[in-house]
């Protein structure tokens, strides 16, 4: 029975009440209490289970290594799953449900997978995927599917609010235990800026329930001091709650600050995302204790010895009225003193070390509890909770154990320093033999910008350096350490330190730790498939035996195709043990067959906290044009262009946008349209050099373009790919006004600026973007000339004075203008740009003038609709990177008299002159309907594949409201060549669309309404 | 997150304030080029573990390009300095070599 005590709990307060449902049912708790530790007080130890099999689970640890108690927390647009129930603060009116079970927690379906293990073994995704084949669809992959992920996906928006937060410090110590503030205390008398980040609510770490006296009080009351004095300091900051998440390149480390979890609905964010930029890093970041791999561990009750001895201490809750304490080391038998001092019983201690312990075994087999010596557990019995252990010698191979009856068993394979923040970004590690354990190479520690190391570790963290690994993990080693860190890092930064007294600790005498991988040594298989290594993901000892029996040599495979590790803790407790079972069955050294790499974050981080504010309205600045308003005041339809929003069509009435878009396009062929085209990129190209610069840019002459005049161009990469379109203005002899793709300005500046800054930077060119300084309007179709003409002024629109493909600047109606003769529909049109402060008046000014002709605004489609309809391509329909102008039938626009331009080496090349590349033509679909997009046009024969053999593709296709039937654009194998044949288009619907290769141009193919 | 100070505008520079452009002091080669030359120019790029040389543009910031001198396994930065350069200036061959002395400028 798992109880609640009725004295004691440090971190309980009693007078504080609250009570939360679990799986609906209502129970009590303190604040202060965690999640787990308010269920082992209501006798809930089996809370969840397992991944694979659906074992049940219990409650195995204290803190962030916890692989079971993953539970889904809160409702509606609060809930969210595989929250830590050992990390989650208990709160007033909790919610929290038990995961990965059906239909109930007790009475679950899926373990009837574990009658089944054995043919679930290692390596059994990646078996089955092979054969036989028709089982991987009716069998394999809907057991997988179902039992696939932890958690329910949450379906709501996410209430809360999320914030980032940046942050620069000289020292960023992680972790507020007794190294941590040690740390902080030394560091801080330097005068730098020291920040002391904590993952917990609370200062000390294990330090306090270990019953450490520092400076001849109890660590708590040391740990009070400490914080109170950092507390006065100005240069230093302290946060709980506050977990380092990651260390990346040159100093920037993550931060995840759970703010409101434990008090939500209290007008805070929920949590902060810190981005900090320090110039040193102390990780003072503890160790795990791992756990021991005897048959049954993994039965509810089995837990670590660390964690029995938090709850006792931090909670006052007993997870057993009989716990079985094993071990390899001396650390356990604090767990044994832990519980005696609160009055609970302590069967036995199985120590698998022949000579047992030191000065605490001596002080447990003072308390009268039996000690049995080079002893090991043979089985855990019970069945969905600890009833007893069996137990044996550890040498042996676990025949004729001795049973003992416990409801709890706790356990210490010794400690694994956390090195996670040290290794994320190249921190080395090295093997502690005797301390069977990874810790940090002072020697290799993560470099930054200068070369050197920027992280520091401290305390138990740091490990023990193997020359005085005899004192094993100390409170002395680890105040001596983060003093030493400080001290170091201090002097790192130019700085010296104050005279920051290391405190006077009270030694322990400790026996050597025996390394313990499988408990008894000599189990066979049967034993070794009960021995679970990842309790999550349900892998045992056997499966990482047959992983190397099988060939999975690196630690790196064998973690893959057992899925050692990859559950949701990423093999926090499941790790060392299993690679030391690797290198066992390897027959080689531990730091030979090495880790796994350790990748932030540290413990998962919400998805929020990494969008912060970034949703809603602010997820993307929105570009807005000067006419923007007036669009939306009058039924804009939009679309997304880059960052802008355009007008995709403006919808009258009840229209669908289908209907009004092809009201757009038959008004502006008959009468009058208007479209902002604003976003149209305008690039300034100016100075001496500027022909030869757009010379270089474009495939055509562009430098031969005369003053007043307009001329298409077209943009390639250095691979010949077509990059970007658009006419270009010739304003004098020195300066040319570039038009590009509306979303392209910004790229196509930059990739100007490339090549004037990188290549040709003795050039004599200047570059603006001016796309946001000008508002563009084009008047399009036969009244386009009226209107202008009715408004007036200085600038000349007449046949006569402004040509097709020419443009003319002066006053319109009292506004500075430029008109651009330039059409895009086939139509005669004008494009009008005008200063962007007098946009919109500007536009309001031509929709009242174009009123007596019938003058409409028509949006994005119907700027696409008509441009197909005269054949024009359109950058992104008709290139996706890997065309080039060739293949769309512009050769007209490439300059055979050039010596060079962007792009023109590589269109020599022999894969881009091949005539069988496919060629731009039109398509007309047969029965008068819209060919579907990106439609694939088949041919006779079959590839090697047995896949029909592909001829074209559909680049544009659209419904034509001028022709009043279908037609598109496509590459076409020999296209030019094929014009009148039909091609098949199979679509997804399994119907075929038949289509004519006809010429592009539906429209006006003579261009006598654009020359108008 | 690396932070390169900027040679223009001489600022430190977050990552997030940079775009990447790939290797540095590359020989454009354009029409009449061998086919290997070409290909060296467009598709073949050194992929150092240990001493590089890299273009980057301080996009959000100055919008001007600059080239470093970079350990891509230590993250050492030995120098950032102009694009305008076709080598390696003498004073960030001195700052590598000062750091790694058996380092030998690629020909
Ligand atoms: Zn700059």
């Amino acid at each position: 029975m798992s109880t609640r005590l009725d004295h004691g709990g440090r971190l309980i307060d009693r007078d504080r009440p609250v009570t939360f449902r679990f799986n609906g049912k209502k129970m009590p708790g303190f604040a202060g209490d965690t999640v787990a530790s308010a269920l082992l007080a209501n006798d809930r130890v089996m809370v969840g289970r397992s991944f694979k099999y659906h074992r049940p689970r219990g409650i195995v640890a204290a803190g962030p290594e916890e692989p079971n108690a993953l539970l889904n927390m809160g409702r509606g647009p609060r809930f969210e799953p595989n929250q830590r129930a050992t990390t989650t603060e208990l709160f007033d009116g909790l919610e929290a449900e038990s995961q990965n079970h059906w239909p109930s927690l007790e009475y679950d379906v899926g373990a009837i997978n574990q009658l089944a293990s054995r043919l679930l073994p290692a390596g059994f995704y990646y078996k089955t995927f092979i054969h036989p084949r028709p089982a991987w669809k009716h069998v394999f992959e809907p057991v997988i599917r179902n039992s696939a992920g932890l958690g329910k996906a949450p379906k709501d928006g996410d209430a809360d609010r999320y914030e980032h937060f940046y942050w620069f410090t000289d020292i960023l110590i992680v972790g507020g235990g007794i190294a941590g503030l040690q740390a902080a205390l030394t560091a801080a008398t330097s005068g730098l800026r020291v920040t002391l980040i904590e993952q917990t609510a609370h200062w000390g770490g294990r330090a306090p329930v270990d019953g450490a006296e520092i400076d001849g009080e109890w660590a708590d009351e040391w740990v009070q001091g400490a914080v109170q004095a950092l507390e006065t300091m100005p240069n230093v900051t302290l946060r709980t709650r506050l977990m380092g998440a990651g260390v990346y390149d040159h100093g920037y480390v993550l931060g995840y600050e759970r703010v409101s979890d434990h008090s939500p609905a209290d007008d805070q964010p929920r949590h902060r995302l810190w981005k900090i930029r320090a110039r040193q890093v102390i990780t003072a970041t503890g160790a795990i204790e791992r756990p021991l791999s005897f048959p049954g561990n993994d039965l509810p009750g089995v837990m670590l010895a660390s964690a029995v001895r938090d709850y006792a201490v931090n909670f006052a809750v007993s997870p057993g009225q009989r716990t079985v304490v094993v071990t390899n080391n001396d650390d356990a038998y604090l767990t044994a003193l832990a519980l005696v001092d609160v009055g609970q019983t302590v069967p036995a201690i199985v120590d698998a070390r022949p000579a047992g312990g030191g000065e605490l075994a001596q002080e447990v087999a003072n308390h009268g509890v039996e000690v049995h010596l080079g002893a090991a557990i043979a089985g855990v019995t019970g069945r969905s909770r600890v009833e007893g252990v069996k137990i044996t010698a550890q040498t042996g191979t676990g025949t004729d154990p001795t049973e003992i009856a416990c409801d709890c068993v706790a356990m210490s394979g010794g400690w694994s320093p956390v090195v996670h923040l040290w290794s994320h970004c190249g921190g080395k590690l090295t093997w502690n033999a005797p301390l069977a354990m990874f810790q940090p190479d002072p020697e290799r520690p993560p470099t930054g910008a200068d070369g050197q190391g920027f992280v520091t570790a401290a305390g138990v963290a740091a490990g023990v350096p193997i020359e005085r690994a005899g004192e094993g993990l100390s409170n002395f080693q680890t105040l001596r350490s983060a003093t030493e860190a400080a001290q170091s890092v201090c002097v790192r930064l130019g700085r010296s330190v104050g005279d920051a007294a290391m405190p006077a600790v009270r030694e322990v005498e400790t026996a050597p730790l025996a390394p313990v991988w499988i408990m008894p040594d000599g189990a066979d298989i049967r034993l070794r498939e009960k021995m679970w290594l990842d309790f999550q993901n349900d892998v045992k000892v056997s499966d990482v035996q047959l992983a190397a029996q099988e060939g999975f040599e690196s630690v790196e495979h064998t973690k893959r195709y057992t899925t050692l590790g990859m559950a949701t803790d990423q093999g926090k407790l499941s790790n060392i043990n299993g690679l030391a079972v690797l290198s066992k069955a390897l027959d080689a050294e531990i730091p030979q067959v090495g880790t796994t790499t350790f990748r932030p974050p540290y413990t998962p981080i919400s998805m929020a906290a990494i969008a912060g504010e970034a949703r809603g309205k602010t997820f993307q600045p929105l570009r807005r044009t000067p006419m923007h308003d007036w669009h939306a005041a009058n039924g804009a339809h939009w679309e997304p262009v880059g960052h802008w929003r355009r007008p995709y069509c403006y919808l009258h009435g009840s229209e669908t946008p289908e209907q009004a878009v092809a009201r757009e396009v038959r008004n502006t062929r008959a009468n009058l349209g208007l479209l902002d085209a604003s976003t149209l990129g305008k690039i300034v190209v100016k100075g001496p050099d500027a022909c030869r610069f757009v010379d270089m840019l474009y495939t055509n002459k562009m430098s031969t373009l005369k003053p007043g005049r307009c001329r298409y161009g077209l943009m390639c990469s250095e691979n010949g790919f077509l990059s970007d379109d658009g006419v270009v203005a010739r304003i004098d002899a020195q300066t040319f006004l570039c038009h590009t793709t509306s979303g392209g300005a910004d790229r196509i500046h930059a990739w100007m600026e490339d090549w004037l800054q990188c290549e040709w930077w003795d050039w004599q060119v200047y570059t603006a973007n001016l796309t946001e300084q000008y508002a563009q309007i084009a008047v399009v179709g036969p009244n386009a000339r009226k209107v202008l003409e009715k408004l007036g002024g200085s600038l000349d629109v007449s046949r006569e004075a402004l040509p097709f493909m020419g443009w003319a600047a002066g006053r319109l109606a009292g506004f500075d203008a430029r008109a651009y003769r330039i059409s895009f529909s086939g139509e005669l049109s004008y494009e009008i740009s005008v200063p962007a402060a007098t946009g919109a008046e500007f536009w309001d000014l031509l929709i009242e003038a174009g009123e007596e002709f019938g003058a409409m605004p028509y949006g994005t489609e119907a700027l696409h609709v008509m441009r197909a309809e005269k054949g024009f391509i359109m950058i992104g329909d008709e290139t996706d990177g890997t065309v080039i102008p060739q293949d769309l039938g512009l050769d007209w626009a490439i300059s055979k008299k050039k010596d060079d331009y962007l792009g023109k080496r590589a269109q020599e090349r022999s894969h881009m002159t091949d005539p069988e590349r496919w060629k731009l033509v039109g398509l007309e679909t047969m029965d008068g309907s819209v060919l579907p997009d990106g439609a694939y046009a088949v041919g006779a024969g079959t590839n090697a594949n047995g896949q029909r053999n592909m001829v074209g593709r559909v680049t544009s296709t659209y419904h034509s409201p001028t022709l009043d039937k279908g037609i598109a654009m496509g590459l076409v194998l020999h296209g030019s060549d094929r014009m009148g044949e039909v091609l098949e288009f199979p679509g997804t619907d399994g119907k075929t669309t038949r289509a004519r290769i006809v010429d592009p141009v539906f429209y006006d193919p003579a261009g006598e309404k654009q020359n108008a | 997150m690396l932070i390169l100070d900027c040679p223009c505008c001489g600022r430190a520079a977050d990552e997030t304030e940079l775009e990447g452009g790939g290797e540095a002091h590359l020989t454009r080669f354009g029409p009449g080029a061998s086919d290997d030359d070409f290909e060296r120019y467009l598709f073949l790029r050194g992929n150092p573990k240990g001493v590089h040389f890299e273009r980057w543009r301080h996009a959000y910031g100055c919008g001007k390009w600059f080239l470093a001198a970079r350990c891509t396994t230590t993250l050492e930065v030995f120098g950032t300095y102009a694009a305008q350069t076709t080598a390696p200036p003498p004073e960030i061959v001195a700052a590598i070599k000062a750091r790694r002395p058996n380092w030998e400028a690629p020909v």
